[in-house]
């Protein structure tokens, strides 16, 4: 066990020593797949803000239930309770006849025709504003319910936007998810291109350590951890790359959220993300080189 | 210690390098293996450590027949024998020790371990002093030296010596042969292919001659 790991130590150290002796090209392969990692990682972000702004939405989503028109003013205060009551529901506001017949007056300016009516047309209304967004099937349930509560008439609710929202964060879900399989790819095959030529630079070396008794897997070792070597690389690239992309769109961002009203602070990647994207690198690197290997040592045999 | 029993050699295209070798190198001793070129001595030396496989005919390395032996045990066999080129197969980009250390490398040894080894092997083929040195920087007696020293660190029972004299001068050839002879005196079985005959009379040790893929 101990010869195992110094062997792999071993493997690991000189692997990172090859790189060190020609770091231009290690700085460029590891910018590219930082580059290449950052990239779906950034738009990840910015769909995650998003969907975090949008969830603290202030005044919605919101359920208009209108009562029928000889709902005694007890009942309708009775109604506005129960709908309170009601699971979903973080607060109602009761708009009586009158209320809402003064507000109309004072926003339409219809004076003269309302004036000319016996009665006050307008129904009582109660404003249920629901607890953040519901999936399709609860916010169903709750519509079936209000619907079964004495007095209630007609029930209106305004999520048709909301539904274009949630389809558009789920069209840039799925986007993400294309791009980052596209560069996750991309990632594989730069490691794996830029591991072959390495076998090839050192066909000799390959040679010499099978004549002299060394394993498939000791002549592997070197180049899978060149791969890892490199993936890693990416990663920290592409974490510096995220966290200097938030500093500079930070401060405009929470502008705007200010000028809607919203307390909404954009979050970077934070420490899990980070360190999802490192062992994402590290993950992508093995991979690829795992590929350029297999291909590729097998057929160098010693002249 | 090393067997040929009945061993052909067919190269695809045809050429034919060894037919029907029969030969027995006995534990201990040290054998010159001599012929023409295209006698059939590079074969002879490369199907030893499995470096290629024969056509037909059994080669038998301390009692193991090596038709037997799996691909995953090949570097095990070669572990056992050193080899000497005539190109030496070093790696220019590592220092002399790390050259000599590598066999010790692959097997797994212990840093400490490593490093005896490696000097006692330099000190007894007289490079000690050179062990930062690279390869380059040799002459090619020394770098030859560097290969003799790698191929015995790990005190493998077998070696193995594809002229390795063949662009010495006379005298670094010598002093190369009686190295060969200092490590076939503590009981390794070597071998080595030459054409240097009048060095190898002088020396006068048993003899394989090769001649058309056979032992004449």
């Amino acid at each position: 066990m101990r010869m195992w790991l110094g062997q792999h130590a071993r493997a690991a150290i000189s692997a990172l020593g090859q790189l060190r002796r020609k770091p231009g090209g290690s700085l460029m392969t590891a910018a590219a797949i930082g580059i290449a990692l950052a990239l779906p990682a950034a738009f990840l972000l910015i769909v995650d803000n998003i969907e975090s702004a949008m969830s603290g939405w202030d005044g919605m989503p919101t359920a208009s239930v209108f009562l029928a028109l000889d709902t005694p003013p007890d009942q309708q205060a009775a109604t506005a309770e129960r709908i309170a009551a009601l699971g979903g529901i973080q607060e109602v506001i009761l708009i009586t006849p009158a209320e809402a017949l003064a507000e109309f007056q004072a926003t339409a300016g219809m004076d003269e025709t309302l004036a000319m009516l016996d009665a006050n047309p307008l129904p009582a209304v109660v404003e249920a504003r629901l607890t953040g967004r519901l999936d399709a099937a609860t916010t169903e349930r709750l519509m079936n319910r209000l619907q079964a509560l004495p007095h209630v008439e007609e029930i209106r609710l305004d999520q048709t936007w909301m539904q274009r929202l949630d389809a558009l964060l789920e069209l840039g879900n799925r986007t993400i998810a294309i791009i980052a399989l596209l560069l996750g790819l991309t990632v594989t095959l730069v490691i794996g291109n830029t591991i072959r030529l390495d076998i090839e630079n050192r066909r000799s070396e390959v040679e010499i350590t099978k004549l002299i008794g060394g394993t498939d897997a000791f002549v592997r070792r070197p180049f899978l951890y060149t791969g890892v070597w490199y993936g890693l690389a990416g990663g920290v690239v592409s974490g510096v790359i995220l966290v200097a992309g938030m500093q500079a769109v930070s401060a405009p961002a929470t502008r705007l959220a200010t000028l809607y009203q919203s307390a909404f602070q954009p979050a970077g990647p934070g420490v899990s993300g980070i360190l999802t994207l490192l062992v994402t690198g590290l993950l992508l690197g093995l991979f690829g080189a795992w590929l350029a290997v297999g291909r590729h040592l097998a057929t160098i045999e010693p002249q | 210690m090393i067997r040929f029993e009945g061993v052909g050699k067919r190269y695809p295209g045809g050429n034919e390098a060894l037919r029907g070798l029969d030969l027995h190198i006995r534990q201990g001793e040290l054998v010159f293996v001599t012929g023409a070129s295209g006698a059939g001595k590079s074969t002879f030396l490369r199907l030893i450590p499995l470096l290629e496989r024969p056509s037909r005919g059994n080669v038998l390395i301390d009692g193991v027949n090596l038709s037997a032996l799996r691909r995953r045990r090949i570097p095990f066999l070669r572990r056992r024998i050193g080899m000497i080129f005539q190109d030496h197969r070093l790696l220019h980009d590592r220092t002399v020790f790390d050259n000599v250390a590598l066999p010790l490398v692959i097997t797994g040894r212990p840093h400490q371990d490593v490093a005896r080894r490696v000097r006692a092997a330099l000190d007894k083929v007289g490079l000690l002093r050179r062990e930062r040195a690279y390869p380059v920087t040799l002459s090619g007696g020394e770098q030859q030296r560097v290969g003799i020293a790698r191929a015995v660190v790990t005190r493998p029972p077998i070696l193995l010596a594809d002229e390795p004299t063949g662009n010495l001068d006379p005298a670094l050839s010598r002093e190369i042969m009686h190295l060969f002879e200092q490590f076939n005196q503590v009981g390794v079985t070597t071998v080595i292919a030459s054409h240097d005959l009048p060095l190898i009379e002088a020396l006068g040790h048993r003899r394989i001659q090769l001649h058309d893929g056979r032992a004449a």
